[in-house]
């Protein structure tokens, strides 16, 4: 029997497998397809304090090997999600779950979750400081590292529960935030949120996107995350979840050799509503093709020394 | 919703750009006309949503037009075998139409009526379609709607066959119980400028996943944000938003 489980700060979780924010909703729609229990956990849609209604449509283009969205983080706002979404989940979901926040402002941040911390089902924040595809926040806060670490020390203030922090790949140097965050208390790091492109419609000769740029996810992206995660585990001593473009349960190994504790499946949800699950099905077997005993052991192994 | 692998059993060009495809599976998460399905094709990334035009218990009908290279790539296929999600979206809902429904499609708009169009009158309604396309050499279905024993007038811009003018031309003039239609954006917004009683519209947008996950395909209503991949594409008139 191999051994899947794997911790993230304190939290011990089944396997490593993580449905991203933004693909999974709340979880209602996958489990009407299977039993999502399975689920090492799941990272619920970006919630900021107020409701958003997002971008203007159209917010998805479709790219040779993966997509383009400009969702605008779309989402109930934070009571909403505290006191209907979350007692909903519980009858689909009996594990704890991912809190993914996004916000405006350093303060909203950090009301947001001082929100959301009231509930148990919320086993890990996870501070998204990388959206692609707001206008004044969102990635603001991830590429400058005195901003990043504002966050998270406010953050870190207002709760008790692990504290990751999303990191946006569109920077020079990742380390540099990754570390910034580190050195403000954050319990890890989570990577790579969406790259940032475009697409242009012959036929109109103008953007594709009502927003004109959007974060660009997909099985195109994965060589990209997995060199992020690599560079940052070489940059922290926190552990790190990783994801981009995680389509498979080789995907899974990849990353956590690159040094990811977790793995987060995004797009592929999208496309393969069964992705999660076959992941996690594949997921012994592989381990047994390429001799791993437990996924603890490899965490970080592609390193040197 | 499900996951059904289906077996093409015919693809054969009804116009220049419109396309219909047989396809042999179950069909048993379809509970709705309307309703739509999520195709993945072999080379692109997402799915493709086409709308249901007609089903039965191991059959599947889809219409589609050549628009991009995702109903291009499905164009040329011959036989073989799909990877389809099924059963999407909310669909028409009946017991609204009154004795006497009118429905209107506006050229790929037209598919999803047919199965709403032979449920109706398998009820007793006196069905009545009205079909908008841009030239005589776009008209497709007319004979299929005569067939299932509705009225049907056909319009077509170019004036080269039926009405000339739009659907709304034919529409202002006739008298009906309630309204179902399917078609470009700047029709339905025409239909529901005349439309002299209640109706149900079906909308289209650019979807991510095709079943409310990725909240790509959004819009504001009256009754709320909806997803038109899962709460639509079907919207009551009184509710919608232009």
């Amino acid at each position: 029997m191999v051994d899947t489980k794997v911790v993230l700060s304190g939290w011990e979780i089944d396997n490593p497998v993580i449905p991203a924010s933004g693909t999974f909703g709340y979880g209602k729609e996958f489990s009407e397809l299977y039993d999502i229990n399975i689920l090492g956990s799941f990272s619920f849609k970006g919630t900021t304090l107020e409701e958003r209604f997002g971008n203007p449509t159209p917010r998805i283009c479709d790219c040779a090997s993966g997509m383009i969205n400009s969702v605008g983080l779309q989402n109930p706002g934070a009571k909403h999600v505290l006191e209907k979404e979350l007692p909903e989940m519980d009858k689909y979901f009996k594990k704890k779950v991912i809190a993914n926040v996004s916000g405006f402002s350093v303060e909203e941040y950090a009301e947001t979750v001082e929100i959301l911390d009231a509930s148990e089902k919320i086993g890990l924040f996870e501070i998204n400081i990388s959206c692609p595809n707001v206008h004044n926040g969102g990635m603001a806060f991830g590429t400058k590292p005195e901003n990043a670490a504002a966050v998270t020390k406010a953050v870190k203030a207002v709760t008790k529960k692990p504290v990751y922090i999303k990191l946006s790949p569109n920077v020079t140097d990742i380390t540099e935030i990754a570390r910034a965050c580190e050195d403000a208390g954050a319990d890890g790091l989570s990577l790579i949120n969406t790259m940032l492109g475009m697409r242009i419609d012959l036929n109109k000769k103008k953007p594709v996107l009502a927003n004109k740029t959007g974060g660009f996810s997909g099985r195109a992206i994965f060589p990209i995350a997995l060199r992020f995660v690599y560079q940052v585990y070489e940059a922290v001593k926190i552990p790190v979840i990783g994801m981009g473009g995680v389509a498979t349960a080789e995907d899974v190994i990849e990353m956590m050799l690159a040094g990811a504790t977790a793995v987060e499946v995004g797009a592929e949800n999208l496309v393969n509503p069964y992705a999660s699950k076959e992941i996690i099905e594949a997921l012994p077997l592989a381990m047994e093709k390429y001799k791993i005993n437990s996924l603890k052991d490899i965490i970080g192994g592609a390193h040197n020394g | 919703m499900e996951k059904v692998i289906y077996k093409l059993k015919s693809n054969t060009a009804l116009t220049d750009s419109v396309f219909k495809m047989v396809l042999e599976g179950d069909t048993k998460s379809i509970t709705a006309s309307g309703q739509f399905v999520n195709i993945l094709i072999d080379g692109l990334y997402l799915r493709r949503p086409i709308s249901v035009c007609d089903y039965d218990e191991n059959s599947l009908t889809l219409i589609y037009k050549v628009v991009g290279k995702g109903t291009e790539k499905l164009s040329k296929m011959t036989h073989g075998r799909l990877d389809i999600l099924t059963g999407l979206g909310n669909g028409y809902n009946l017991s609204k139409s009154g004795n006497k429904p009118l429905l209107i499609g506006g050229g790929a708009g037209v598919p999803p009526l047919y199965n709403l169009c032979k449920k109706l009158i398998n009820e007793g309604k006196k069905v009545t379609v009205i079909l908008g396309f841009n030239k005589k050499e776009a008209v497709f279905f007319e004979n299929e709607f005569r067939s299932l024993g509705a009225e049907v007038y056909v319009a077509t811009a170019d004036g080269s066959y039926g009405t000339k003018g739009f659907v709304t031309d034919i529409m202002k003039d006739l008298t009906y119980s309630y309204f179902y239609t399917c078609g470009p954006e700047m029709m339905l917004k025409a239909i529901d400028k005349i439309a002299k009683t209640s109706g149900q519209l079906s909308f289209e947008e650019r979807m991510g996943c095709g079943f409310g996950a990725c909240m790509g395909c959004s819009c504001k209503t009256k009754y709320g944000n909806k997803r038109i991949c899962k709460d639509g594409p079907v919207l009551e008139r009184e509710e919608i938003i232009w």
